[in-house]
């Protein structure tokens, strides 16, 4: 599962990822992060049976815990089944089934953004956060 | 033996024609042989959907209480063209809203022929110079698609018999109406339905010619000549096409936006291929791995891009190409899927004998090329105003060589070459002298040049390689050979003589 941590500004010089990940002992996936007026946003991916653990860790250190539903949402209406989104996708979600009928593993999405850019028909979108 | 397209037509009255799509046609050939199949199999149909750019549809309006030349007419706000009498126009495809920039696009042509097709009310805004027969100038109103006197698809271009595909050997992103390349050849895009084509089942036009009745959109049309860029000798053949809009069915015609590039139609096309003899038996169980494109670079910036490789529709379609011994995913832009439909659907309609083959009155000629444009204001080429003999250094050499060759030539380039032919290894400039100096490395220039050049070809144009220097914030490119061996040299100096025109007559 992806979460996005939301670090106040006074604990951006601090070593808050290393410490829960050695405590934790948690290996994560760090997706994105950015600094801005408002503190430090990460989004990282964890095994879903660490969430509690991972949060306990974070929010201990003044960090706060979102659950991230970060996955593409495909508007089967506009969708064609071209496939155009198949190869520009890292964590290959999409693919074609013996009828190439397009389907998508929503649980390998990372939220990237590149396939709602090459989708032809508008149908793929990301929901926004920040 | 052989039959005649009038001979298919009785048997589809009767209820008792053979039809089989493109994609069935190879096994069944495979299976009971070609004498058997031509004689069997009445009618092979084919299908595509895809995006087809050059498309486009008159619209009548029919004349306004006051009259009005429409001169300037809007729909949506996309520009239709009007130039032709009074309340005709053409909407084409590419054409964007007023509104909508490359970076921003939202509504086009395409979007207005989708909308009209679906049914949907569209603003239509026109407006004129006012003349003593069509004394308005301007005129706002809400149309649909059934207040039109006519609204008639006329495509100069669709159907290609087969498209080369895309890559990208840059590095960085690029968007091109071929969909978004990742840069250093990550992946690759292909459009056409291979196996499916019209035209790559009938290769030597022997049934699709002018007045072939056609599926389009879901209605039923016509083939009404080769299409524009028609190149059907060298097997890229297209077709002109016309259909009736007020007929079409929304499923086989959508609006699509291709990201840095604009607006495209989605249009599902369908011929059916009568089988009236051996011959043509044999063309219609073409299968994906007979069909054969180029990967083409898109990145670079003329029009006969490099060819990365040739591959098949069999080895497209099979998700992953090896391009420089790396597996690179593909991804169609046509949806074949819906291709499969299109020749589905078409088979159903003869078999229930809802279409009758057209005989086509002409056909289409099988020596076709197209040319490029003739272009008056030509551009130079990097070869025309590059340095012919550049100073060149050994990556052997000295820096204290390369610093007297500077001073010798007052260059503050050189490029680094190693071997006979000087094959490019790397380039030194004045800074990376000073840096040697300060660092006391004063014996190799192989250990302070810069390793990653930036360079160029002899036949590229100024332009290109100009926008290259710029975007690299350098001041200075090696020219190279095919072979990576030094030709020459640009400087940013040379650019700027151009505009003082001492190098160029």
């Amino acid at each position: 599962m992806k979460l996005k941590i939301q670090i106040p500004p006074n604990k951006i010089n601090t070593t808050i990822i290393a410490e829960v990940i050695l405590e934790t002992k948690v290996i994560l996936n760090l997706i994105s992060s950015s600094i801005h007026s408002k503190g430090g946003i990460m989004i990282i991916e964890i095994p879903d049976n660490m969430f509690d653990i991972v949060k306990a860790g974070f929010t201990s250190r003044g960090a706060s815990v979102i659950p991230l539903d970060v996955s593409i949402k495909r508007d089967e209406d506009e969708c064609v089944d071209c496939g155009a989104c198949i190869s520009v996708c890292p964590t290959r979600v999409f693919s074609f089934d013996e009828n190439w009928e397009l389907q998508a593993d929503l649980s390998k999405c990372t939220g990237c953004g590149l396939c709602t850019k090459m989708c032809p028909h508008k149908a793929l979108e990301i929901p926004e956060f920040d | 033996m052989s039959k005649t397209i009038a001979e298919i037509n009785e048997k589809i009255k009767r209820g008792d024609a053979c039809v089989v799509t493109a994609e069935e046609m190879p096994d069944i050939v495979d299976r009971i042989g070609l004498g058997r199949a031509a004689r069997e199999v009445d009618v092979v149909t084919t299908g595509t959907f895809g995006a087809m750019c050059s498309s486009g549809a008159f619209l009548n309006f029919g004349h306004s209480e006051i009259p009005i030349r429409m001169a300037k007419t809007y729909l949506n706000k996309v520009e239709a063209y009007s130039g032709v009498a009074a309340v005709d126009a053409y909407i084409g495809a590419t054409q964007l809203a007023r509104d909508n920039t490359v970076d921003d696009i939202r509504y086009g042509g395409a979007n207005v022929i989708e909308d009209l097709i679906c049914g949907r009310t569209i603003e239509l805004k026109a407006e004129s110079y006012g003349t003593d027969c069509y004394p308005l100038k301007e005129i706002t109103t809400n149309i649909t698609i059934d207040d039109l006197n006519q609204a008639v698809m006329v495509n100069p271009r669709n159907a290609y018999q087969r498209y080369d595909s895309a890559t990208n050997g840059s590095n960085k992103i690029i968007h091109t109406y071929m969909g978004e390349l990742l840069p250093d050849y990550r992946n690759v895009t292909y459009s056409g339905a291979g196996i499916l084509s019209p035209l790559s089942n009938d290769p030597e036009y022997r049934s699709i010619g002018i007045g072939t009745r056609i599926f389009i959109g879901g209605a039923q049309g016509y083939v009404i000549g080769p299409g524009t860029q028609c190149s059907s000798a060298s097997g890229f053949g297209t077709l002109m096409t016309m259909g009736d809009m007020k007929k079409m069915n929304p499923e086989y015609v959508n609006a699509a936006a291709f990201t840095g590039y604009g607006t495209s139609l989605y249009l599902g096309i369908g011929i059916p291929i009568p089988i009236l003899d051996e011959n043509m038996a044999k063309a219609t169980s073409v299968r994906d791995s007979d069909i054969t494109v180029s990967i083409k670079d898109y990145s670079v910036k003329n029009r006969d891009r490099p060819v990365v490789k040739t591959v098949s529709y069999a080895e497209l379609k099979s998700g992953f190409v090896e391009i420089y011994n790396h597996s690179v995913p593909t991804s169609p832009l046509s949806s074949f899927k819906r291709a499969r439909k299109v020749a589905s659907e078409l088979k159903r309609w003869i078999l229930e004998g809802d279409f009758i083959l057209g005989t086509p009155v002409e056909t289409i000629p099988q020596n076709l090329s197209a040319k490029p444009m003739k272009e008056t204001m030509k551009i130079p080429l990097v070869g025309d105003i590059m340095d012919k003999f550049p100073i060149t250094i050994e990556k052997t050499g000295s820096v204290v060589e390369a610093a007297r060759k500077m001073r010798e030539s007052s260059k503050n380039h050189i490029p680094v070459v190693f071997g006979p032919k000087n094959h490019l290894e790397g380039i030194i400039t004045s800074w990376d002298v000073s840096k040697a100096v300060s660092e006391g490395t004063l014996n190799s220039v192989e250990k302070c040049m810069t390793k990653k050049v930036i360079y160029c070809y002899p036949d590229e144009k100024i332009d290109v390689a100009a926008s290259r220097l710029s975007s690299a914030g350098i001041s200075a490119m090696p020219v190279v050979d095919s072979e990576g061996n030094v030709v020459g040299l640009i400087t940013s100096e040379d650019f700027s003589k151009l505009f003082s025109g001492r190098k160029l007559q």
